[in-house]
């Protein structure tokens, strides 16, 4: 645990990746397997889910200090963080606990979830004996699952591949998927590299940037693949050993959400692995991405949701046909391939119609006629293109300039600041969430909170505004004076019961502060209620 | 009888002797507890301040009609005795007594109980209501032993020396700086400072406070101690690369209370954060409320909702008294118009 809590707060002091990555170096290779693999599993984004209700954690730390409830509340709200509030509030302790990191999180992480309040009350309280002020910040990080120490998997994989001696790629590769944090999987992730990989474990993912420019700079069309950019769950699809596992792109086996998708299973050659994406799909159109939604997350999906939300897999790319990885053949060769793997299954007499789809090729004589396609893309429920090299692998992670995401210009309206709230982390103690409100007539209804597309400055600037323009206060909140204007650019709407507007607004950021308007300039909700009929998903 | 301080338009004002304390706008008759630009401002006509500060306080309001107190010595002013007692927050900071008919009042000032150096130890004043600053008034705000502090300090020097870069140390110009240079281990290599640290080292030598040798940090005296210099300089100069460039690639730390929080350490992007405060820290706003003997508290500064909550739950007569800057957090996010270096996003003064 001493090693670990070492490597957080070196982790966490620094923003040079350089830095970062030389100390997950040293970690990996000096700490035993046993530990190193936990600390693998939680710095890979996996988590101790429902270890703590962390409402019973802020009461044990005020009985424990002998603070009221409200106080513990109330340093939160400054702080902003709350492993680090408790560990701020329980009285310091120098020194750390000699318990190895596998002895934690085995006996005083994971095994929190099985355990009665009361049991779980007598190891947290044990722990907090134990371990040093240091140690108890990482340990509530692990035990409330917000375990992220600004080093993404990426990094990590680049400081695990360094210190085995192996590709990143290969790292990336066996560390993706499912794994116990075992000795055993450690011996599995750092081995030399050979052909043998795990049947469960997708590849990663490769993702694409956001093209902003537009594409003068991207040369002739001709070699580049269009397709549609589709408004789904990215995930991939894989057959091996007789066994069918659908991943989404956080990692998520999502087989048991899409039921139907299974029955390709029997039709489909072993050795296969497809990327694409999970559609909410009817009539021969896309759903909108709502629809979608009310499949997530379920531990069974009915009958009826089944019915009401069908999906497919709408497949972009070939990853591994009859056991053999294609990526690194150029992207045409993929498509191909592609193509003859879908037609092979879907002329197969036993095959279930309409599951399985190849993305389109979408055609156009130049840019120009692309462009002008683009304009259309949302009456199609899609997102805009995604412009593929012909001649690029599929590489790991997010090169540049193999995948472009070409996507439509976001919709936009102009809204009145009306609600405040202090941020979190590095934005603990600034007003950085908003809330914002357009016409009602009289009176500005909320439409959309929204947290980004501010530069650091206008944040501080803003944060003073706010402070000095309070209306009025309700615990954390803040009404201000409806003075500022700011352009919300956002991706979709909906009609939503929650909003007092009626509507919803899909990924609102802050495009602009329009200093220059007045609140009375700002967007009416009949305009809003003009662009969910265009564009709402109407239901 | 009315209270002995009340908040009037222009900040704290006792009407029994008709004087304001730390008035935010030019007065009759100001008592300035110290020279910090969000205590000590232009325009009053007259002045009251402790015979200690007096060169700090002069080398920031320049030429102004003012009298001077020792420690503990009364002046009479209308019906109240007024006199000044060490606040321990910077050279010469002060806590104000008053006393009519027997009623005690004390008015910290900024102030912090942990030593320090360079400031004279904070005193307790005995008092029936006590007006505290309350900058840290919440729990999660205590602070670690300075001495470690210093120590780390130091050790970062070093290892910054060692690998051949500059130090360069972000503290506020008046108090934080001086007491950082202190603090140090002076002998373990050159010393620099910023010119408005510069400035204030020079009025703490004029009023006899012994201060380790620096010099001025020019680009001659960058180049000549590259690698080897801890430089102390105000927070807003971290924001100005055209300042930074001739220290190379120097490492940057910030002292400060508010480094106590993750986040705000992050905010600095600093290369490290020290817990360096010159306010109490939440356990000693409370040793002073306590050892005071005061029952009743008035806050200000600071998050005072949630202290004078506090206070109430446990037996005090408490109340939050608002100050010009806002009464809550923001203080150290520039809301002070620092006449010095008044830069976005500088910690309040001496925080």
């Amino acid at each position: 645990m001493k090693r670990f809590t070492e490597l957080y707060h070196e982790l966490d002091a620094t923003t040079r990746t350089t830095l970062k990555v030389e100390a997950l170096e040293r970690y990996f290779r000096e700490a035993p397997p046993a530990d190193a693999v936990w600390a693998l599993w939680f710095l890979s984004g996996r988590r101790a889910k429902r270890a703590v209700n962390t409402t019973l954690l802020r009461s044990w730390v005020a009985e424990e200090t002998g603070l009221p409830l409200w106080m513990v509340e109330a340093c939160y709200a400054e702080v902003g963080d709350l492993a680090e509030t408790l560990a701020l509030l329980l009285p310091r302790a120098e020194g750390g606990t000699e318990l190895p990191l596998r002895e934690v999180a085995a006996e005083r992480v994971l095994a929190l979830r099985d355990l009665e309040d009361e049991e779980k009350r007598n190891v947290v309280v044990d722990s907090w004996n134990r371990f040093g002020t240091r140690e108890r910040l990482v340990w509530h990080k692990l035990i409330t699952g917000g375990f992220r120490v600004g080093a993404g998997r990426k990094l990590v994989t680049r400081a695990l591949a360094r210190a085995a001696e192996l590709p990143p790629a290969v790292v990336a590769h066996r560390i993706t998927g499912q794994w116990d944090p075992t000795p055993d999987s450690w011996e599995r992730i750092v081995r030399p590299e050979d052909a043998e990989g795990s049947a469960a474990r997708p590849y990663p993912f490769l993702l694409a940037h956001p093209l902003n420019d537009g594409p003068d700079e991207l040369g002739a069309l001709e070699d580049w693949q269009v397709e549609w950019k589709w408004d789904g769950i990215r995930a991939q699809l894989l057959h091996r050993g007789g066994e069918f596992l659908l991943w989404s792109r956080g990692e998520e086996l999502v087989t048991h959400q899409f039921p139907e998708l299974q029955e390709l299973a029997p039709v489909l050659p072993d050795g296969l692995v497809l990327d694409g994406e999970v559609l909410a799909w009817r009539d021969g159109e896309p759903l909108p991405f709502g629809a979608l939604q009310r499949r997530l997350g379920r531990k069974k999906v009915g009958e009826t949701l089944r019915t009401e939300v069908p999906v497919v897999f709408q497949a972009y790319d070939v990853l591994e046909r009859d056991g053999e990885d294609l990526r690194s053949r150029p992207q045409a060769e993929r498509r191909a391939l592609l193509e003859e793997v879908v037609e092979v299954v879907s002329s197969t007499p036993l095959a279930p119609p309409n599951l399985l789809k190849v993305s389109p090729r979408v055609e156009a004589s130049g840019w120009a006629a692309l462009g002008a396609l683009r304009e259309g893309a949302r009456d199609r429920g899609v997102e805009g293109f995604m412009l593929k090299r012909r001649d690029g692998e599929y590489a790991v992670g997010r090169p540049r300039g193999l995948w472009w995401k070409w996507k439509v210009d976001p919709l936009e309206l102009d809204a009145v600041l009306i609600y405040a709230q202090q941020g979190h982390g590095r934005r603990a103690g600034l007003y950085t969430d908003y809330t914002f409100g357009v016409w009602r007539g009289e009176e500005l209804v909320p439409v959309a909170k929204a947290y980004t597309g501010l530069t650091d400055k206008q944040i501080r600037t803003l944060d003073r505004w706010i402070r000095r323009n309070t209306r009025e206060r309700f615990g954390p909140v803040r009404s201000v004076e409806p003075e500022q204007v700011f352009q919300l650019a956002f991706d979709g709407i909906r009609t939503s019961s929650r909003h007092k507007s009626g509507v919803a607004l899909r990924f609102p950021r802050m495009a602009r502060w329009r200093q220059e308007k007045a609140a009375s300039e700002a967007t009416t909700l009949e305009e809003v209620e003009a662009l969910l009929a265009r564009y709402g998903d109407g239901d | 009888m009315s209270d002995l301080v009340q908040v009037a338009e222009d900040g704290l004002y006792c009407p029994a002797g008709d004087f304001h304390i730390d008035p935010w706008r030019g007065v009759e008759r100001a008592v300035v507890t110290h020279a910090h630009a969000d205590h000590a401002r232009w325009g009053s006509e007259h002045y009251l301040a402790s015979a200690s500060g007096e060169a700090i306080l002069r080398e920031r309001l320049g030429d102004i009609s003012l009298e001077t107190l020792d420690w503990a010595e009364t002046r009479r002013i209308g019906e109240v005795i007024v006199s000044l007692h060490p606040a321990g927050h910077v050279r010469g900071s002060a806590q104000v007594r008053l006393e009519r008919d027997g009623e005690v009042w004390v008015v910290t000032g900024d102030y912090k109980v942990h030593p320090d150096p360079v400031a004279e130890a904070f005193e307790v004043v005995r008092c029936h209501t006590l007006v505290s600053e309350c900058t840290f008034g919440l729990p999660v705000y205590r602070w670690p032993e300075p001495e470690g502090v210093y120590q780390a300090i130091d050790d970062w020097w070093r290892e910054n020396r060692e690998a051949g870069r500059t130090s360069v140390l972000f503290a506020y110009a008046l108090g934080k700086a001086q007491h950082v240079l202190a603090a140090v281990d002076a002998s373990a290599g050159p010393l620099l400072a910023h010119g408005a640290v510069q400035k204030m080292n020079e009025a703490h030598r004029r009023a006899g406070v012994e201060l380790p040798e620096t010099r001025y940090a020019d680009t001659e005296a960058a180049k000549e101690t590259r690698g080897e210099a801890l430089v102390i300089a105000p927070p807003s100069s971290g924001g100005r690369p055209g300042w930074m460039k001739k220290f190379g690639r120097p490492s940057t730390a910030f002292a400060s209370g508010w480094m106590r929080v993750r986040g705000r350490r992050r905010r600095r992007s600093a290369d490290r954060g020290f817990v360096l405060s010159d306010h109490a820290d939440w356990d000693g706003i409370l040793q002073v409320v306590r050892e005071s003997g005061a029952e009743r508290v008035g806050l200000t500064h600071g998050k005072t909702e949630p202290m004078v909550r506090w206070l109430r739950e446990n037996g005090w007569d408490a109340w939050s008294l608002p100050t010009r800057y806002e009464g809550e957090a923001d203080v150290d996010e520039g809301a002070v118009d620092e006449e010095v270096e008044a830069p976005e996003g500088t910690e309040a003064p001496g925080s």
